[in-house]
């Protein structure tokens, strides 16, 4: 039988806040265990939350540039439950007002375009971690992570495969990166999604029996459970069995998917308003103010980049998905104003050289200055382009100042075409042969000559300059 | 008789600021006098050493021309459900039996910016849930006018050590009428301010919709002395209210002339005690002759303010108290085979029985499929109680009740019977559901020699109003003055 897929997604963001969401505590990554807490976040008997504007700030931002409603008069809500990283035993989050509704975001796969909607966002806080010391045998609370504040985005079930979830991200992760919201670093857990997934025969009027898996946290790891559990879950269907509705986790390692918790053993979270917090007044002046300060998103600076700098419609799209690259891309162009120049460098030595380190756009940590004078070199006809793609990675690889390293290292082209002759007449009178051959119709010897001489350079000539003397020289 | 204990605590502050007393001297007559009251167990943590050691700061403050408010230097007694950085503070219970808060709440704060001398932390119901001490894992409270009846509750340590002159004043805290009801059963005074006029930083909260800190002493210029300390907005807690607070003290004129005073119909029906019935009346018609103007009228919604506010009370205690896992602080049990274990052992063994039974009625109310049938029909209740108390409040500056159906009850005899001692709310939980301010006061006595109470209700933010209306009648009575012979020494 044919199946549809139909997967919806709950994002979890940890908001960039200096401070966590209901006490002043740092949210910074790491740190020794429990220095990063107060009595307020480690839920001391008689402390009370102080909700953190800043926090609502952010999440009234990702409201606005996913096109949601906001809700004027939202409140937290406490869910209640016992594990001992949540030292409250309840998290404060919302679930009858949630601060934003009824949003949505088109998505482009291969050239066709998708509107993904999105139920709500809410606020919420982190809660710690569990260490467990098998020296001691026991199991150690961190509570630095307690209070960090986190939205969580929640779309309908309108994605249909692994390709348009992974995109659906990608637009998430990058209109949040645009607004500042989130550094979105999903390696430190700061941007992770809960997958639900079901399968139903093409044409059927209802979705079939969904699972959830928790807290994946790549790209790769999401694409390749999809894949799996609607496999899994179409082989059942096939072999006549039913999907059970539960709560599965995810093995990367193991690559399958496994079964947790079913929906009969899901816990009653006794959610009730939160008493310790007032409903939060949202006024039009406030979304007002927070809408003109908004930047530049990814879909606006596309067609600015088509219009303003002609870059080709596949090179925009991609240098505009990373804010990181559209920062890179637009320092570089303040400082050189040749677009269509940087562009190339990033989508042909930045792309290659990301690919080859294993490394994401949001990893670059080399000036736009550098990028700069390097383009600046070639274009003075200072250094050939050869030289400038070595230059280029000891760039990407440590930020140095190419017009110090092309001094130290004496990397300048060479123009002194008297210099370049008498080093072309040398490798003529002790390569006969390929002079030979050059004469009896063997191109191949010509590149072969060139070779000689630029190696002879030091690869510092302008090579169009040898290509002219060898060839006359060769007449 | 012993002279020093007997002074209101702005009668001391005056001695202690002309240097006719000491402060350390003060202290040490308290401290002695609640280590007198020990039968009555009053306290679960007498704080000698850091009380001595405070006051002789004080005092050198004093002697510098120091002084920091009209009560410096007078020792007092804070109920131990308020955090005190590196004290103890139990809620009476078992669970945080051996609990030192690594911080003070903001009203002991205050307290102690003011220059009073924190002397003991005082026994309560567990948790706060009682209206009699006697659900407190310290052993139950006595009522110093007759120790085989209670003090009232859940503030019956704070309550009846005022009463026993073991305190010049003390706080308590009330969610559902625990300070106004054992002020009533030892005759003092107490008011429950408005709800977010006292900050709830570091009261370890029961039910937080309704919880107030409030000030316990023998007179109306006591409390509204305490209370223009403590009041007013913090920003540590959200639910405060960032309106101006203070010059209680200084709002007493003692004059009720053309007072508009309602009194409830429903309030006084079935149930109430005659002798309770009787002593309110009077007191009505005292106030009366003195220039306030009397009006019965019908107050409505009452008979569902007992089942909503048990019902808010203690979905709100089933969450705050899920943190009480024996993890973190407090009990925790010596061996558990694993977490669930460790939960179930540490809640089983570390919680009371009227805990418990408010634990599950409270989880109960706020289970999948039963919120909208319980929780949330009650925060209906609760805005229809309000509105009741809005439209009074329209035609009347105060409402005067009883305070409680009957005076003290005897040891012993609401325990099995937890229905009857959620009867005895029924004048005071209304108040906290409407987030009004109320203030109890004696006025009189019952033929077996026990206090009875009378309640003051106010508009929002009118603690001044109750304050004066309890002053003027203080003024021309002497109910307030009384001392129990069992703790006259």
């Amino acid at each position: 039988m044919n199946y549809e897929v139909v997967i919806g997604l709950e994002v979890h963001v940890e908001l960039a806040t200096a401070s966590k969401i209901f006490c002043g505590c740092t949210t910074a990554f790491g740190g020794e265990p429990n220095t990063h807490c107060c009595p307020v976040c480690t839920g001391m008997p008689g402390t009370l939350p102080v909700l953190n504007k800043m926090a609502v700030e952010y999440t009234i931002a990702a409201g606005l540039a996913t096109n949601c409603n906001i809700t004027r008069n939202c409140q937290f809500d406490r869910k209640n439950y016992f594990y001992p990283d949540l030292p409250k035993a309840y998290q404060v989050s919302q679930l009858y007002l949630p601060i934003c509704t009824d949003g949505h975001i088109e998505i482009d796969v291969d050239g066709v375009k998708k509107t993904i909607n999105i139920r709500e966002i809410h606020m919420e806080e982190d809660a710690g971690k569990l260490i467990h010391d098998p020296w001691a045998d026991a199991t150690l609370v961190d509570y630095n992570r307690c209070g960090v504040p986190l939205i969580e985005i929640v779309s309908q079930p309108d994605m249909r495969s692994a390709k348009e979830v992974l995109t659906y991200l990608q637009e998430l992760k990058s209109r949040l990166e645009y607004l500042g919201v989130s550094d979105c670093k999903m390696q430190e857990g700061s941007m992770r999604a809960d997958v639900n997934v079901s399968v139903n025969p093409v044409g059927a009027k209802e979705f079939g029996t969904r699972t959830e898996m928790k807290n994946m946290n790549s790209f790769k790891a999401i694409a390749r459970a999809i894949e799996f559990e609607s496999k899994r879950q179409m082989e059942l269907l096939d072999e006549g069995k039913r999907v059970v509705q539960q709560t599965r986790r995810w093995d990367d390692n193991k690559g399958v998917s496994l079964a947790m918790r079913s929906k009969e053993n899901a816990q009653d979270y006794r959610y009730f308003p939160e008493p310790d917090l007032t409903p939060i007044c949202i006024s039009q002046e406030w979304i007002d103010r927070i809408l003109s300060q908004q930047p530049e998103l990814p879909e606006q600076k596309r067609l600015r980049y088509i219009s303003e700098y002609s870059l080709p419609q596949y090179d925009t799209n991609i240098i505009t998905t990373y804010k990181a690259l559209a920062d890179l891309f637009e320092e570089t162009v303040a400082l050189t104003a040749m677009p269509k120049e940087v562009s190339n460098w990033i989508m042909g030595d930045l792309m290659k050289a990301l690919n080859d380190s294993e490394k994401q756009p949001e990893d670059i940590d080399f000036s736009a200055k550098n990028l700069a004078k390097l383009i600046k070199l070639v274009d003075k006809g200072a250094i050939n382009r050869n030289i400038a793609k070595k230059v280029f990675l000891e760039i990407f690889e440590k930020n140095i100042d190419p017009e110090q390293y092309v001094q130290e290292h004496g990397l300048q082209m060479v123009n002194d075409t008297s210099e370049v002759k008498a080093v072309i007449e040398t490798i003529l009178a002790n390569n006969p042969q390929s002079v030979a051959d050059f004469k009896s119709g063997k191109e191949k010897a010509f590149g072969f000559l060139v070779g000689q001489a630029m190696r002879e350079l030091r690869g510092k000539a302008d090579p169009a300059l040898v290509n002219q003397l060898l060839k006359d020289l060769l007449k | 008789m012993n002279r020093l204990m007997d002074l209101s605590s702005l009668q001391l502050a005056q001695k202690l600021h002309n240097k006719e007393i000491g402060v350390v001297e003060a202290t040490k007559e308290m401290l002695n006098a609640i280590e007198h009251s020990k039968a009555l167990n009053i306290a679960i943590t007498v704080c000698e050493k850091e009380a001595l050691a405070q006051a002789e700061k004080v005092q050198k403050r004093i002697d510098k021309g120091e002084i920091a408010s009209p009560l410096a230097g007078v020792p007092m007694a804070i109920k131990d459900n308020i955090c005190t950085k590196g004290i103890n503070t139990t809620c009476g219970s078992k669970m945080l039996y051996n609990f030192k808060p690594p911080y003070n709440a903001t009203a002991a704060n205050k307290l102690e910016q003011a220059d009073t001398i924190l002397c003991a932390k005082m026994n309560m119901d567990e948790f706060a849930m009682g209206s009699t001490t006697e659900t407190s894992y310290f052993g139950q409270v006595k009522n110093p006018w007759n120790i085989e009846y209670v003090p009232g509750g859940s503030s019956g340590g704070s309550a009846a050590a005022v009463a026993a002159r073991s305190a010049f004043f003390t706080l308590g805290s009330d969610t559902g009428g625990s300070i106004r009801q054992p002020c009533s059963f030892c005759g003092v005074t107490g008011i429950k301010p408005t709800y977010g006029r006292v900050s709830r930083y570091g009261l370890i909260a029961y039910g937080s919709s309704l919880d107030q800190i409030g000030p316990i002493a023998r007179t109306a210029e006591d409390v509204a002395a305490v209370l223009d300390i403590i009041a007013g907005y913090d920003k540590a807690d959200s639910t405060s209210l960032n309106q101006s607070a203070g010059g209680y003290l200084a709002a007493l004129k003692g004059d009720v002339k053309g007072l508009k005073i309602g009194i409830p119909k429903e309030y006084f029906t079935t149930g109430l005690d005659e002798e309770v019935k009787q002593s309110v009346l009077s007191a009505a018609k005292e106030l009366e002759s003195m220039g306030a103007i009397l009006e019965e009228f019908s107050l409505p919604m009452t008979e569902y303010a007992i089942p909503a506010y048990y019902i808010i009370a203690s979905a709100e205690a089933s969450s705050n108290l899920s943190r009480y896992d024996g993890i973190k602080y407090g009990y925790r049990p010596e061996k558990s085979e694993d977490l669930l274990d460790l939960y179930l052992k540490a809640r089983s063994e570390g919680f009371g029985r009227e805990v418990k039974r408010r634990i599950m009625l409270g989880a109960f109310a706020l289970s999948s499929g039963y919120y909208d049938a319980y929780y949330k029909k009650a925060l209906q209740t609760k805005a229809l109680i309000k509105k009741a108390f809005d439209d009074a409040f329209n035609k009347y500056d105060i409402i005067l009740s009883p305070t409680a159906p009957t005076a003290a009850l005897k040891l012993g005899e609401s325990l099995d019977d937890p229905l009857k001692m959620y009867l005895g709310d029924i004048y005071t939980v209304s108040v906290n559901l409407a987030g009004l301010p109320a203030l109890a006061a004696p006025c009189g006595f019952t033929k077996s020699g026990l206090p009875i109470g009378m309640q003051f209700i106010g508009k929002p933010l009118s603690e001044n109003v109750l304050l004066n209306t309890a002053f003027a009648y203080q003024q021309k009575t002497n109910f307030h003055t009384m001392a129990p012979k069992e703790a006259v020494k």
